[in-house]
Order: structure tokens, then C-alpha cells, then sequence
């Protein structure tokens, strides 16, 4: 007697296994939708001002919403000026800190002290700004652009960076809130990569009498520089488009008449700040929205590169161990 | 003769390393003064100042006009109607694609998608103000807190994948396995052993990013705008803590300048909860 044949069942939740995969695909998607979505309406919203300037908008210096006159080249300076100004700080200070971090701190110190400067990355920028605009700014003309300015104001050449009024506001003030700002992101990448470095490298520099100094400068540096580029190119990215830290500080005028780093200036995403809300649509509307693409442009290519020599490193990393 | 005068150059050499050694670890220590410093200085006159702006009227009355009194009620209220909303719509999407690149993990879609989300993640968050203002406020007309919410949520999104995908490969694959062994279909798999077993990391990462929505300011500005009023219709303009106090701070009145302090260290303070609550979360499991 045969038995009865097993009746073949279906595994239970295909349908909802289905359903689940193609929710968390399509959440995925979204997210990939999102960077072409971003890319496409700010290019279609600055078309008129495209279409008017095409590229010579990067180099022109006319800013004047008055006459319906427009040009980026004030915004880019101040830009790049200011996120030179901060990488200038916040480069060294953040290798210190990881060296010490790596390097010196006693165990039960490194925890809490790394904690604190994560903390100081989650402070929102808005409180940046206003610190800076009412509490470090007075402090700055005082006890820093004054002297400065007594001390180089004659000097031919060097001393028309110091022209201007000492007021705490402008280009240098803006750039030293964005240094102190991206001082925890540079430091944490730098102190992350700086810890994949493997002990027995180390070991071997310290068993042939190397000094911390040298294992760091000369085993320890080589061996991570792609992820401590990485990591300074992601705090370049965050600065230069950082907004509030920016906007409170810098000035907020769009020109280019003086180099002198005490001058009121403009950055691409304090001219938005300040300017979007109030263009009235028409080509200030369409030029600002220009500036925007310029500005998503610029830091896409920083963050990429960024993201590729971590990747690089990471890739190493897994192929060593 | 020679060789004692090598000796000496040796020695030499030895102290000038050793010098450039202690110079090296003396300035490292300095530059973590330096951090610290920052860190002490800004919290501490975020504190001085705030508590001396705060008052039991910031909390219960509406934002006043210049040289009146006044409190931030309606500000404190729009930004936890934003933040909310912009969590319930942020956090699932983040979460599932999170899942995704964890979990199937396969092809173009996920390398491209954890590419470009890192990306988003330090992507400046002014222009996604601009992308939801001509997605949303420019087609109907009218500034409004949920476009406010909107563009909120695209900042959680980033922040969310992130943790998400990261806490799920923690999750040992033998789990996985044994699950998978018994019958169990992929999607409970994934519900019900992964998901949960890396459920306080996932809380992590949404709390990272209700804190870091909590203070973010430049995509409310031409989003959700600000509003003197109290409101809570979310088509129109809602105010909300960090434009109020951009606007306060700029302002040249004392007590608008005031209360931009006390709501400075009132964001101040939940960000920086919320940020130890996240740490708390993990260590306990740990």
C-alpha cells in the first residue's frame, strides 16, 4: 500500500516576504532618488540664471539684487576664504588632539575626553553662531585684531590683510567658529584611522628606539594618510557648507573690494540664508538657487573623494589582517 | 678618539630626538587643552546666559514683540511638532533601508545607496532646505510647517541607515542561521531575531538624529519660515526654535536677545540628553 502522497505545502510568508523585500528595495531606492531628485530641481529652478550667465556666473563679482545684476564670485571667495581659514586651525589641533588621544592619554581618561569632543561635534551650529557673534567676537576685536592691527597695520604688503574695522566680525572670525566646529569631526576620523594602524608596526618602531614622535610621524602617518586626507576632507565638506556658524559672523555684504580678513563678507550659504526668503522668485530667486547647485556641486566632489581614500583604507585594512 | 667623538654626535643626536619628542607630545597636549577649552567655554556662557533668560513665562507665553514681555511657547511647540513629524516619517524609511543594504546586501542598488547616503549624511543642510522649498512651498504657494517637517526628515534619513546598518552586521550570522534552520521566513528573520536582537541600536541612531534635527536651522528657514503666533495647522508657517532665535539673536532688543539665549540653552540641553541617552542606550547593553 503506497501512502498517500505528502501534500507539497507552501513555506509560510512568501507574499510577505515578497512584499517585505521589495518595502526595504524600494526604501533603498528612495534614498538613491533622493541625490538625483536634489540635483535636478535646483538645476531646473536656476535655469533662468544658467541660461543667462551659463559658467562666466562663477567669475563674475557683480552682486546686486537693485539692478537684477548677478554674480557668484564673492559668495565663492568668501567660501573657500573661510573653510581655508578653519581647515588652516583645525587641522593641526585635530592631529594633536588624536595623537594624544592614540598616543599619551592615561586609559581611564580617554573614554570621557573623547566623549567630550564628540559632544562638542553634536552641538547644533546654531549655538556656534550666536556664541560667536556675542560672546567671541567682542573678545576677538579686542584682544586679537587690534593688536594685530597695530602690529602689521604699517607693514606693506602683510598689513592690508588687517585693514578694515576691528569689530569681531568678517572673514577671520567666521573661519576660527568653523575651525572649532569641524576640530571634532577631523579629530574623531583621524583618531579612528589612527587606531587601525597595526601594534606590531608600532612595536617594531618602538623596538628599534624610536621616539612616540617618530613611530607617529614616520609608521603610523604613512601607514593611515589616505584616511587622515579622508578625514579632513570631510571636515572641509561640513565647512563649507556650514550655514548658521557662518551667517551670524561673517558680515553678511557681498564684496570683493578689500583682501583684508576683518571685512564683512558673504559666503554662498550665508547669501541664501539671508537672501532666499525674500527673493520674490524671478532671476534673484533663480541666481540663488545657482549658488545653491554650485555649493551641492562643490562639497559632492570634497565628500566623494573624502569617502574614497576611507574606502581605501578600509580595503587594506581587510586585506591585511 | 674618533669613536668617542661618535659617541658624542650619537648622543647628541639622541637628546635633539628626544627634544623634538617632548616638543611634539607637549604641543599635543596643548591642542587637547585647546578642544576642551572650546568645548568648557561655549557651554559654560550658554549656560550663564541662558539660565539668566529663562523664566517660568519662556515656557508658558507667546514670542513677544520687540521690548515687551514675552516667552518662547510657540517656538518650543513648533519645533517639537516638526521634529516629531519628521522622525515618524524619517526613521522608517532610514530603518528599512538600513535593513536593506544589511540584511540583502547585494548588487549595484546597495553599494550605490550606502555611497550616496554618505554623502547626504554631511550634505549641506541649506540646500535641502532649497530642494523641499521648490518641491513643496514653491508649488502650493505657501511656506508651511510640514515642508518644514519634510526637509527635517531628509536629515533623519541619512543619519538612521547609517546606525541601522551598522548594528545589524553586529548581529553574529549564526542567529541568522539558526532562524532561517527552523523555517522561519526572512522577513520574521529579520523582525524578529536581527531587528531586535540590534533594537538598542537602532534607538541609538534615531535619538543621533532627533538631536541633530533639534538644532538644525537653515533648512527651516525658507520651509517652514517662522510665525509670531501660536499655530498648529501645519499648511501654514509654524514658528520654531532655531529661527526664532537666528532672528532674535540678530536682532539689536535686549529681550529678544534674551530669550534667544534662553532657547539656545534650551536646545543646547536636549541635544545634549538626548546624545547622552544614546550613549546610555548601547553601554547597558554592552
Amino acid at each position: 500500500m503506497a501512502l498517500p502522497p505528502t501534500p507539497v505545502r507552501q513555506a509560510p510568508g512568501v507574499w510577505a516576504d515578497r512584499v517585505f523585500g521589495w518595502l526595504a528595495r524600494g526604501a533603498a531606492g528612495l534614498t538613491l532618488l533622493l541625490l538625483a531628485g536634489i540635483l535636478l530641481t535646483l538645476l531646473i529652478g536656476a535655469w533662468p540664471a544658467i541660461e543667462k550667465y551659463g559658467l562666466g556666473f562663477l567669475t563674475r563679482a557683480l552682486w546686486d539684487p537693485g539692478q537684477n545684476e548677478f554674480g557668484a564670485l564673492a559668495m565663492i571667495y568668501g567660501t573657500l576664504a573661510t573653510s581655508l581659514i578653519a581647515l588652516v586651525i583645525a587641522v593641526p589641533v585635530s592631529f594633536g588632539i588624536a595623537l594624544f588621544l592614540t598616543e599619551l592619554s592615561p586609559v581611564w581618561l580617554k573614554r570621557p575626553l573623547g566623549t567630550a569632543i564628540e559632544l562638542l561635534a553634536a552641538v547644533p551650529s546654531i549655538v556656534y553662531g550666536m556664541w560667536g557673534l556675542l560672546v567671541f567676537g567682542p573678545i576677538l576685536a579686542i584682544y586679537v585684531q587690534q593688536p594685530l592691527q597695530n602690529l602689521f597695520g604699517a607693514t606693506p604688503g602683510l598689513g592690508v590683510l588687517f585693514t578694515g574695522p576691528p569689530v569681531g566680525i568678517g572673514i577671520l572670525s567666521a573661519g576660527i567658529i568653523l575651525a572649532i566646529m569641524i576640530i571634532p569631526f577631523i579629530s574623531a576620523v583621524m583618531r579612528d584611522v589612527f587606531e587601525v594602524t597595526p601594534a606590531l608596526l608600532k612595536e617594531s618602531a618602538y623596538g628599534l628606539g624610536s621616539t612616540t614622535w617618530e613611530v607617529v610621524w614616520k609608521v603610523v602617518l604613512p601607514y593611515t594618510k589616505a584616511g587622515v586626507i579622508g578625514g579632513v576632507m570631510l571636515g572641509l565638506g561640513r565647512a563649507l557648507g556650514e550655514t548658521m556658524a557662518v551667517t551670524f559672523v561673517i558680515g553678511n555684504m557681498s564684496q570683493l573690494d578689500s583682501p583684508s580678513l576683518f571685512q564683512a563678507a558673504n559666503s554662498i550659504t550665508s547669501a541664501l540664508a539671508n537672501e532666499f526668503a525674500e527673493s520674490g522668485g524671478g532671476l534673484h530667486e533663480a541666481s540663488l538657487l545657482y549658488l545653491g547647485l554650485v555649493l551641492f556641486f562643490i562639497t559632492f566632489v570634497v565628500l566623494a573623494f573624502s569617502k574614497w581614500l576611507l574606502m581605501r583604507l578600509q580595503r587594506r585594512e581587510g586585506g591585511r589582517t | 678618539m674618533s669613536l668617542i667623538l661618535r659617541d658624542d654626535v650619537a648622543a647628541r643626536r639622541f637628546a635633539a630626538r628626544r627634544r623634538i619628542n617632548r616638543l611634539a607630545l607637549t604641543l599635543a597636549l596643548v591642542a587637547m587643552a585647546f578642544g576642551v577649552f572650546w568645548l568648557i567655554w561655549i557651554l559654560w556662557e550658554t549656560l550663564r546666559l541662558g539660565l539668566g533668560g529663562l523664566a517660568l513665562s519662556t515656557l508658558t507665553q507667546m514670542t513677544p514683540p520687540p521690548n515687551e514681555e514675552g516667552g518662547l511657547a510657540n517656538a518650543i511647540f513648533g519645533s517639537f511638532v516638526m521634529v516629531a513629524i519628521a522622525t515618524f516619517i524619517g526613521a522608517p524609511i532610514g530603518v528599512m533601508s538600513g535593513i536593506y543594504l544589511a540584511e540583502y546586501d547585494k548588487g549595484w542598488l546597495a553599494s550605490a545607496t550606502r555611497f550616496v547616503n554618505d554623502i547626504l549624511l554631511s550634505a549641506p543642510s541649506i540646500v535641502i532646505g532649497l530642494f523641499i522649498y521648490t518641491l513643496a512651498v514653491k508649488r502650493f504657494h505657501t511656506f508651511s510647517a510640514i515642508a518644514g517637517a519634510l526637509a527635517l526628515a531628509l536629515l533623519v534619513i541619512p543619519v538612521v541607515i547609517r546606525t541601522t546598518e551598522d548594528m545589524l552586521r553586529l548581529i553574529p550570522a549564526g542567529q541568522r542561521e539558526a532562524a532561517y534552520a527552523l523555517g522561519t521566513p526572512k522577513w520574521k528573520v529579520i523582525l524578529q531575531i536581527t531587528l531586535r536582537a540590534a533594537r538598542a541600536g537602532v534607538i541609538t541612531g534615531i535619538l543621533l538624529a532627533v538631536a541633530r534635527i533639534a538644532g538644525e536651522t537653515a533648512p527651516l528657514l525658507f520651509t517652514a519660515l517662522n510665525n509670531q503666533f501660536w499655530s498648529a495647522d501645519l499648511g501654514a508657517p509654524m514658528a520654531n526654535l532655531p529661527v526664532t532665535i537666528f532672528k532674535f539673536a540678530m536682532s539689536p532688543y535686549e529681550n529678544w536677545q534674551q530669550l534667544a539665549w534662553a532657547g539656545v540653552f534650551l536646545i543646547t540641553l536636549a541635544v545634549l540628553l538626548l546624545n547622552i541617552a544614546a550613549r546610555w542606550i548601547t553601554r547597558e547593553k554592552r
